[in-house]
């Protein structure tokens, strides 16, 4: 397998806490990675340290080979990132935003507004294109992260709850799009609903106190528990005393 | 510098940037033409105009940088934009040009003082222009101590506090008041005092001396807090 993410030996201490603690695990390409674990477990914080933006307390993570930390540029010109919550620029109108994106990652003139009519198309945001981002929902802001993430067409896609505080259609569609682009790319998402591990990921890992209690497919993690249901797994995993 | 483009964007974006002017202009009028006593004078020249400047500063550019880190932290665009394939050099840079460049358009809004001693006499030009280039270093220096301590928090009020107050300290630090007690304290410091001074640096670009010294004055001190900038952005970014 031809690992386009690689995490070794990960830990980050915040003083006495440890959100992270020796994380390790790879994605090839063709995988979609769900990235489970209750709030606090330390998802959030694993991907920060994948995307280069929070330096591990020990341990190191490459995209597409490129060290994070060593050669923080190169990784992240090959990584689609979408933060926690999306946050993206409120007073900025969308495609201003997205312009501002596509001129980042070296993309000029024709080029630039190609990559950017593309991001819209794939995250349907040809209808608010002009309005400042401060004025939209919750779920287009979300799509506005999503078509920054997606603009370049990365090889690899890291994406933080990309589906949170969308509608159920909306969820369908970004669902739709990242099994999509699946079979080209290493792609990582962290998500609370396990339907949607279900419904896209083809590999699941829980993360639990900062370490990994998980690693399997979801089909494998569905026969750990007699009831056959994720969500049983996943409470029986994540809480070791009501098990 | 892209960062640069979409910061000075932002500010026109939102009414931030037509109040600093327009409160910048109005200070300086007053401050200019009350206070200095620019007609009583009797010379065609713009030291009432660049007596005050530093002083206006001090207030009004850590306004303008505050937000620059504290609101992309607060709002956490601050991820967004570390992890764009850019450097944090890159981002440090692009917001401090931005801002130095603001600052630029609303000095070259002061020309009606330019346009008035030029009615009214024959001014030095080369003494105004040798000024102007003095307040474009001192808004720099301000700008840079007002960046590197608003990457330092989220709350924009404490940025604006802290930022009057180190700008303070190097404005006044040449002062007979400081410089007086240091001697008499501590001799050592005295002398340090007098060359860290951003004023006394200034008051010899107004008199129409332009010193190597003194330029490289300037851009070791806005060197130095952008790379205190960038070290802050760097080790705080995530919190």
């Amino acid at each position: 397998m031809n690992a386009l993410i690689e995490i070794e030996g990960l830990s980050k201490r915040f003083g006495s806490l440890t959100a992270v603690d020796d994380v390790s695990f790879s994605v090839g390409r063709g995988e979609v990675l769900g990235f489970l674990g209750p709030n606090g477990a330390g998802k959030s914080t694993t991907m920060k340290m994948l995307a280069g933006f929070v330096t591990p307390t020990a341990g190191t993570a490459r995209i597409c080979g490129h060290d994070v930390q060593q050669a923080p540029v190169a990784a992240r010109r090959v990584l689609g990132y979408l933060p926690e919550g999306a946050p993206t620029y409120p007073e900025m109108t969308v495609i201003a935003f997205l312009r501002f994106v596509a001129r980042i990652r070296g993309y000029r003139g024709g080029e630039a507004t190609d990559r950017v009519e593309q991001a819209v198309a794939l995250t349907t945001l040809a209808d608010i294109r002009l309005q400042p981002i401060e004025t939209l929902s919750k779920g287009f802001k979300r799509r506005v992260g999503l078509a920054q993430a997606l603009m370049h067409d990365p090889p690899v896609l890291v994406l933080d709850e990309p589906t949170d505080g969308l509608d159920p259609n909306q969820k369908h569609e970004v669902r739709t799009l990242i099994a999509r682009m699946a079979p080209e790319k290493a792609i990582v998402i962290s998500t609370h609903i396990l339907e949607e591990v279900d419904a896209v990921c083809t590999r699941a890992i829980i993360i639990a106190a900062g370490r990994v209690v998980a690693d399997a497919t979801p089909r494998e993690l569905e026969r750990r528990h007699p009831s056959g249901r994720l969500e049983e797994v996943f409470r029986a995993i994540t809480q070791p005393a009501a098990a | 510098m892209i960062i640069a483009r979409r910061e000075l964007g932002g500010y026109f974006a939102t009414p931030v940037a037509w109040v600093f002017i327009v409160v910048f202009l109005a200070l300086q009028g007053v401050l200019t033409f009350n206070l200095g006593n620019f007609f009583d004078r009797n010379q065609a020249d713009l030291l009432p105009f660049f007596q005050f400047i530093p002083w206006v500063f001090l207030l009004l550019v850590p306004a303008i940088t505050m937000r620059l880190w504290a609101d992309e932290r607060r709002i956490g665009t601050i991820e967004t934009l570390l992890t764009l394939p850019i450097t944090r050099a890159q981002a440090v840079l692009g917001k401090f040009l931005a801002a130095w460049v603001f600052c630029a358009i609303a000095l070259l809004l002061t020309f009606p003082f330019v346009i008035s001693v030029h009615i009214l006499g024959r001014p030095d030009d080369g003494v105004i222009a040798a000024g102007y280039l003095g307040c474009l270093l001192v808004a720099g220096a301000f700008l840079s101590v007002g960046a590197a301590l608003s990457a330092a928090t989220k709350n924009q009020v404490i940025a604006f506090v802290l930022a009057v107050a180190v700008c303070f300290v190097f404005a006044v630090s040449a002062y007979p008041l400081v410089t007086d007690f240091l001697s008499r304290n501590l001799p050592a410091l005295g002398a340090i005092a007098r060359r860290v001074s951003v004023i006394s640096r200034f008051e010899s670009f107004t008199r129409g001396v332009i010193e190597l010294r003194d330029l490289i004055y300037f851009a070791s001190f806005i060197g130095f807090w952008l790379f205190v900038n960038a070290v802050v952005v760097a080790h705080r970014s995530a919190d």
